[in-house]
């Protein structure tokens, strides 16, 4: 581990040099596998947030309360300590410039970690491909990423589900089909859909993008739960 | 206990079966719809990690590891195909 980053009160990013790495796709995860003394694992599957270009491996993980690997990863873990990766995993959620778009990202909560390696590796290598970030956050201290994803030229919209401050124009309810029929594309545009969230939130975005006519061909889902599991 | 999907257990399945999975093709052996693995309902913690249909609910796949051996019961699947 080379750097812990903070990026709200319950997130941070672990920056990683792993030996003999070979590389990713953006959209992919690592398993993090942690060995008590006695022996007892428990192993928790990461989004990774850095782009393939990017120098280093970046992790965000949240710290959840009653969670037996990110209190560690979060609070315990120092410069110079050594991880157990498995990865890079998965070949479905994965976006490469490649593949085209127009590009449209729903992000519930942490589930924006994906997609800022996906929006980094558009920019790094200069994707014509146009993108649009519909990000739902419970309150603003809470966005993850909320300097950078002003600067990746691509089109962000924030909703605050709990908590607006004053003065606040972005949106301020859950994200349902009316709220993607404003923010997305037509379906007749045929955008390419990643949806990743808690379960109830990426169930709901994509039975709404389906009832508003996108082909569920073109939707891909990834679904987190409480402990982390992804 | 969420219902989450075939990504969750990409890492799990490469162990299994030696490589990647999520984008392999599952057809319920119950109701015959067949999609990408990673489109599959997961449950992580049932105990062990049993798989489901998103069309009819069938169990497709239980995975269970104990003393660092997965034992693997694929009988709900009627094909699984790269």
């Amino acid at each position: 581990m080379v750097e812990l980053l903070d990026e709200t009160p319950r997130v941070r990013s672990i920056v990683l040099d792993p030996p003999d790495w070979h590389g990713h796709l953006a959209g992919q995860h690592v398993d993090v596998r942690l060995t008590a003394e006695d022996g007892y694992q428990a192993q928790r599957s990461y989004s990774i947030a850095s782009a393939p270009e990017d120098e280093h491996l970046v992790l965000t993980v949240e710290r959840l309360d009653d969670g037996e690997v990110s209190p560690y990863l979060v609070d315990e873990l120092r410069p110079g300590d050594e991880l157990e990766l498995r990865g890079p995993i998965g070949g479905y959620f994965v976006w490469e410039a490649s593949t085209g778009g127009p590009l449209l990202l729903v992000a519930g909560g942490s589930g924006v970690v994906p997609f800022r390696s996906m929006l980094r590796h558009r920019a790094a290598v200069g994707s014509s491909a146009p993108a649009r970030l519909l990000y739902s956050s419970r309150s603003l201290d809470e966005v993850i990423y909320r300097d950078e994803l002003e600067h990746l030229g691509t089109d962000v919209r924030l909703t605050l589900t709990r908590e607006q401050p004053d003065g606040w124009t972005g949106y301020g309810r859950r994200i349902d089909a009316d709220l993607l029929a404003e923010v997305a594309w037509p379906p007749e545009e045929r955008p390419l859909v990643y949806v990743c969230g808690p379960t109830a939130f990426v169930e709901v975005a994509a039975s709404s993008l389906v009832a508003l006519g996108h082909d569920a061909a073109r939707i891909k889902t990834e679904r987190f739960g409480a402990t982390g599991g992804r | 206990m969420d219902a989450l999907d075939g990504n969750a257990i990409a890492g799990l399945l490469v162990e299994v079966f030696g490589a990647e999975m999520t984008t392999a093709t599952g057809v319920c052996g119950s109701c015959g719809t067949s999609g990408r693995v990673a489109e599959l309902v997961v449950y992580l913690e049932a105990p062990g990690t049993v798989v489901r249909c998103r069309s009819c609910d069938s169990v497709l796949m239980v995975l269970v590891t104990a003393r660092g051996v997965t034992c693997v019961d694929l009988q709900g699947l009627a094909d699984l195909a790269p």
